[in-house]
């Protein structure tokens, strides 16, 4: 049996934090290019639940901006269902497969791991999105009047930063589920479609939905980038886009710092109550 | 020894078993309280997508039929999406996340009462989730809901014949999900997905372009949707017809006819698909996707 060379340099630091994050995205990098089925699973097919929302808007006669906006949330939906199931429950997958425990005994460090998932999970889910955009514009004839490019691509990037910090936050927290880590994510899907308004703008909400609704950065990233997005978007946003900029960098430097210490206090909780290998099915 | 269980006897100890686990498995990973309220939550969010959509455009117009409409449509999609997925989802259930699908190949058991057996728990759950979504919209939305005008007979054949002919369609599907190896845990929701869009559970099938009408046309949940909506609140029905041409009684004879047909064609697709499955060596297979 062909046995691998003896390690003959070790990485340590930010050279072993790089190597990592390296190597956890990989696969997903790699593997949306292996297995291409993606493209109708997870392009194709969202279609038609976003269509299902154009036309319920078209049957009851809404201006054309909202289908638009049912397009824009359909793409960013792909993020949100990537950072719940690829992201937030990983670990507890990992655990059930039996990998948690390898990564906890390997050098690299779980913060490195998790940013791996992150960019790899990121670098796919962009690619689903952008399909999502391009299928769902051509098809609906979606009308964009970009109002700021740059600023329409900082909001983007600092909402995907903040998310997936939420991501990495909450990754820790399901260290420590079992069973009831899939119904958690499960129940995760709908009440954040509504209260994040993925299909429609949040400024129709009375004001303390949108406030409780902006803990998951998508909300305000969502209507930042409508505002900049669509002719009506900014007669229909709930606060300035300059404010939801300031808002979501907070959300993103918050969410990585917390995900630092939640997952370094988790991992030794679990470590300690012995849940790193259990898996009760 | 000669297996000597008869086989109506071995489908109903199947079935009832499988109801018993697929209950367990649903439910008792928490506490009565919390499984009531994970039980309501997700599907009354769904119907709030629709009412926020709505309200939004129509400036809270719901007393309109258009709005009693959608919501009931939407209601009972629940079944569409849990009955039939349900069914489905137990084979990605016990083959992957369980790994005990070859345990039940090789015990005594017949395989496809097994698996609708594990799809009842999910109609107790719907049928709980739909009583609470119809009174929060007949308290708060204005659903023109009246116990005494309601077509009962009508209502009860329709919804025992829907969730039979769901429940066949799910078997279909546990069937295709048992030949697929990656992408079979998100089958059945793709394909609640586009029943979705083509059933008019939440617009008439005329908003759909002319060319992908006929899809909803042959698809026997378009006429049980109908059914249920002309059982429930036959003014709105009238209103708003998705099938003007035919009577309630027409209705249900399609319904019962193509659940016949639809019965068949899940039979012999589970028969086609299982023996697939068998022979590729699927019946274990994992990929932890």
């Amino acid at each position: 049996m062909p046995m691998l060379p003896p390690v003959s340099k070790r990485h340590t630091g930010w050279r072993l934090f790089l190597m990592t994050v390296f190597g956890r995205s990989y696969p997903r990098v790699i593997g949306a290019q292996r297995e291409t089925s993606w493209v109708f699973f997870d392009t194709l097919l969202p279609m038609l639940s976003v269509a299902a929302y154009v036309f319920v808007y078209r049957a009851i006669k809404a201006p054309e901006d909202y289908v638009g906006f049912v397009v824009v949330g359909g793409a960013m939906m792909a993020f949100w269902m990537n950072v719940l199931w690829s992201m937030s429950s990983q670990l507890y997958w990992e655990k059930e497969t039996g990998n948690l425990a390898l990564y906890i005994i390997s050098p690299g460090s779980m913060m490195a791991i998790l940013l791996g998932m992150a960019v790899g999970g990121l670098f796919a889910t962009t690619l689903r999105a952008l399909g999502i955009i391009v299928l769902g514009s051509l098809l609906f004839s979606v009308h964009f009047v970009v109002a700021s490019f740059w600023q329409l691509i900082l909001v983007f990037l600092l909402t995907m930063v903040a998310l997936y910090g939420l991501g990495m936050m909450t990754a820790s927290l399901y260290l420590l589920l079992s069973r009831e880590a899939w119904h958690f994510s499960n129940l995760a899907q709908e009440p954040i479609f509504l209260v994040s308004g993925f299909y429609f703008p949040i400024k129709n909400f009375p004001a303390w939905v949108p406030v409780i609704g902006s803990i998951i950065p998508l909300t305000l990233g969502m209507d930042a980038m409508r505002q900049l997005s669509f002719a009506s978007g900014p007669s229909l946003g709930w606060v300035s886009v300059k404010i939801e900029i300031i808002v979501l960098t907070g959300l993103a430097v918050a969410f990585l710092i917390a995900a630092r210490y939640l997952l370094s206090y988790m991992e030794k909780l679990a470590v300690r109550e012995g849940r790193l290998t259990e898996s009760r099915g | 020894m000669e297996n000597t269980t008869p086989v109506m006897q071995k489908n109903w100890r199947s079935f009832r078993m499988a109801a018993w686990l697929g209950w367990k498995i649903e439910s008792n990973w928490t506490d009565p309280f919390l499984f009531a309220i994970y039980s309501i939550v997700k599907p009354l969010a769904a119907a709030m997508i629709l009412v926020v959509m709505y309200g939004v455009i129509s400036r809270n117009q719901f007393d309109s039929p258009v709005f009693a409409y959608l919501f009931i449509g939407n209601a009972f999609y629940q079944y569409v999406s849990n009955v039939m997925v349900g069914v489905s989802w137990a084979i990605v259930d016990d083959r992957e996340h369980y790994r005990t699908l070859k345990y039940l190949y090789v015990s005594p058991i017949s395989i496809p009462f097994y698996l609708l057996g594990r799809g009842v728990a999910r109609v107790l759950i719907t049928t709980f989730s739909v009583v609470v979504i119809l009174a929060v919209g007949v308290a708060f939305l204005h659903i023109p809901f009246n116990p005494a005008v309601i077509n009962w007979p009508l209502f009860i054949s329709s919804l025992l014949i829907g969730i039979l002919m769901l429940a066949m369609l799910g078997l279909l599907l546990a069937g295709f999900t048992l030949r697929m190896a990656q992408y079979s845990f998100n089958i059945g929701d793709s394909v609640a997905g586009a029943l979705y869009l083509f059933s008019g559970a939440i617009f008439p099938i005329s908003v759909l372009p002319a060319f992908l009408r006929p899809l909803g046309y042959i698809m026997p949940i378009s006429y049980w949707l109908e059914l249920i909506r002309r059982a429930l609140v036959g003014g709105v029905a009238a209103d708003f017809p998705m099938f003007p041409g035919f009577s309630n009684l027409q209705l249900l004879m399609i319904l019962i006819g193509m659940t016949i047909i639809f019965g068949f064609i899940s039979v012999w697709g589970w028969k086609k698909f299982d023996w697939q499955a068998r022979e590729r060596g699927l019946i274990d297979q994992t990929n932890n996707y």
